[in-house]
C-alpha cells in the first residue's frame, strides 16, 4: 500500500498529460471531421478527391508511424513542432479521418426530404445543417463516436514514441525499476476508470438525443 | 392566381413534361390526376422549384416569379409532402415555427402566437409540444399543412395526400382542404384518386394516358363523382 502511493504521484502526472491529449485531441477532431465530412459529400469533386487521399491517408497508416513522421520526418522539410504540439497534430488529423468517415455515413443517412422540406421553407444552407440535419446526424453516429472515443483514451499511450511521458509510460518506467508488475495493474486500474466515465458520459448524450426518433 | 406556361422537363432523353400550362384561380383548388409515371410529381416540383424547368413561365397574380428564387416575391409556392417530411428533431411547435422566425424574421412569440392559430384551427391545440414521432399519420400531414401555410404562401401545393391514409382519413383530408378553401387559400393537389379530386376540386388537369398530354377541365362537374 505504501509502495502504491509513492508512485501514485507520477503516474496522475502521466495520466495528465494522457487527457490532455485526449481532451484537446477530441475538441479538435471532431468539428474538424465534420467539416471534413462535409466536403466528402459536397459535389466539388477536386475536394472530394483531396479529403479522399487525406482519410486514406490516415486510415490506412498506423497511428504510430504518423507520430513519428510528424516529429521526426516534417521538421526535414522544415516543420518543427515540439513533442507535445507533434502529438496533437497527429492525433487530430488522424482522429479528424475517422470521425470524416462516420459524420459522412451520417449526414448520407438524412432522408432527401429533409433537405427538400428546408430548401421548400427557404432556409439557408447552414440553417438547414445546423438546426435540422446536424442534430439528427449526430443522434445516429453517437454510438460509432463512443467507440473512437474509448480508443482515443488507449491510443493516447502511443505517444511514448516521440518520448511524452504520458500513464502508461510512467506504469512501465515504474515497473521497470522496481521491478514489480503493481505500477501497470494501477495504470490498468486508472485506463478502466477513466474509459467508465467516458462511457458514462456518452450513455448520457445518448439518452439527451433520445426525444426524438 | 398562378399560371404557369409552357412548361417543358425531360431527364436526360426522357421528355416528361412536353409543354404542359396550367392556371389556378385565387381561391380554387386545382386537382392533377393521371396515371402512375404520368410526371405529376415532376409537374409539381418544378413550380415548387425542387426541380429546374428545361423551359416554361411561371406567374403568380400576373407577375412571373422564380419557383427556386429566395427574395420575398418568389416565395409564394408552401408544399405538403407526400411523406410530409416534418423534421423528427424539432417539437410539432418549432417545426412550424422554424422557418418563420429564421427566414421571414418574425420574433419567437408572434411565430408561436401564429403557430398556435393555425395548430387550433386544424384541430391540433393539445399537440404543440409533442414531436412527429408521437403523432398519428393524420396528425404529421395537418403538422405539414400548418408548417407550409406558417409562410403565408399565396398557394399550397399536395403531392398525393390521401396515398398514406385509410377512408376515414381521407375525408378528413378532404375537409381541411375545403375548410382552407373557405378561408381563400388557392391550392393545387396532385392525386391519382380521380374520385377525390371529382369532390374537391374546381377544375382538374387530366393526364391522357395515351400521349401522356396535360388538359386542363375547367369547372369539373361535381355530380360525376
Ligand atoms: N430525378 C429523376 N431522374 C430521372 N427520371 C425521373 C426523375 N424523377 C422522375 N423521373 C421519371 O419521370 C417520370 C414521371 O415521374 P413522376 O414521379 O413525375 O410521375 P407521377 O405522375 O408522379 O407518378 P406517380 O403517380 O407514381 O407518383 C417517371 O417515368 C420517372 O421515372
Ligand atoms: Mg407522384
Amino acid at each position: 500500500m505504501q509502495y502504491v502511493t509513492e508512485i501514485l504521484p507520477s503516474l496522475l502526472q502521466g495520466a495528465g498529460l494522457t487527457l490532455q491529449i485526449f481532451f484537446w485531441t477530441l475538441v479538435c477532431s471532431l468539428p474538424l471531421g465534420i467539416l471534413v465530412s462535409l466536403g466528402l459529400i459536397s459535389k466539388i469533386r477536386p475536394l472530394q478527391w483531396i479529403l479522399e487521399i487525406y482519410v486514406w491517408l490516415m486510415r490506412g497508416t498506423p497511428l504510430l508511424l504518423q507520430l513519428i513522421f510528424v516529429f521526426y520526418g516534417l521538421p526535414i522539410i522544415g516543420i518543427v513542432f515540439q513533442r507535445y504540439d507533434a502529438a496533437l497534430v497527429a492525433f487530430i488529423l488522424n482522429y479528424a479521418a475517422y470521425f470524416a468517415e462516420i459524420f459522412r455515413g451520417g449526414f448520407q443517412a438524412i432522408d432527401e426530404g429533409q433537405f427538400e422540406a428546408a430548401r421548400v421553407l427557404r432556409l439557408s444552407y447552414w440553417q438547414t445543417l445546423r438546426k435540422i440535419v446536424i442534430p439528427q446526424v449526430v443522434k445516429i453516429v453517437i454510438p460509432s463516436i463512443g467507440n473512437e472515443v474509448i480508443n482515443l483514451v488507449k491510443d493516447s499511450s502511443l505517444v511514448y514514441v516521440i518520448g511524452l511521458g504520458d500513464l502508461l509510460r510512467a506504469g512501465n518506467v515504474a515497473t521497470a525499476r522496481d521491478v514489480t508488475l503493481v505500477p501497470l495493474l494501477l495504470v490498468a486500474v486508472i485506463y478502466l476508470i477513466l474509459v467508465g466515465i467516458c462511457t458514462l458520459v456518452l450513455r448520457k448524450v445518448e439518452q439527451r438525443y433520445s426525444y426524438f426518433k | 392566381m398562378l399560371e404557369v406556361k409552357n412548361l417543358y422537363k425531360s431527364f436526360g432523353d426522357r421528355v416528361i413534361l412536353d409543354n404542359v400550362s396550367l392556371t389556378v384561380k385565387d381561391g380554387e383548388i386545382l386537382s392533377i390526376v393521371g396515371p402512375s409515371g404520368a410526371g405529376k410529381t415532376t409537374l409539381l416540383r418544378c413550380i415548387t422549384g425542387l426541380e429546374t424547368a428545361d423551359k416554361g413561365e411561371f406567374l403568380i397574380d400576373g407577375q412571373p416569379f422564380d419557383p427556386q428564387g429566395t427574395a420575398e416575391s418568389d416565395r409564394v409556392i408552401g408544399v405538403v409532402f407526400q411523406d410530409y417530411n416534418l423534421f423528427p428533431n424539432l417539437s410539432v411547435m418549432e417545426n412550424i415555427t422554424l422557418a418563420p422566425i429564421l427566414v421571414l424574421k418574425k420574433s419567437k412569440e408572434e411565430a408561436e402566437a401564429d403557430a398556435r392559430g393555425l395548430l387550433e384551427e386544424l384541430g391540433l391545440n393539445t399537440k404543440g409540444d409533442l414531436y412527429p414521432w408521437q403523432l398519428s399519420g393524420g396528425q404529421k400531414q395537418r403538422v405539414a399543412i400548418a408548417r407550409a401555410l406558417a409562410m403565408s404562401p399565396k398557394i399550397l401545393c399536395y403531392d398525393e395526400p390521401t396515398s398514406a391514409l385509410d377512408p376515414e382519413m381521407r375525408k378528413e383530408v378532404a375537409k381541411i382542404i375545403m375548410g382552407l378553401k373557405k378561408d381563400g387559400m388557392t391550392q393545387l393537389v396532385v392525386t391519382h384518386d380521380f374520385d377525390f379530386a371529382n369532390e374537391i376540386a374546381d377544375d382538374i388537369l387530366k393526364v391522357k394516358a395515351l400521349d401522356k398530354s396535360f388538359d386542363q377541365i375547367q369547372d369539373v362537374d361535381k355530380k360525376q363523382a
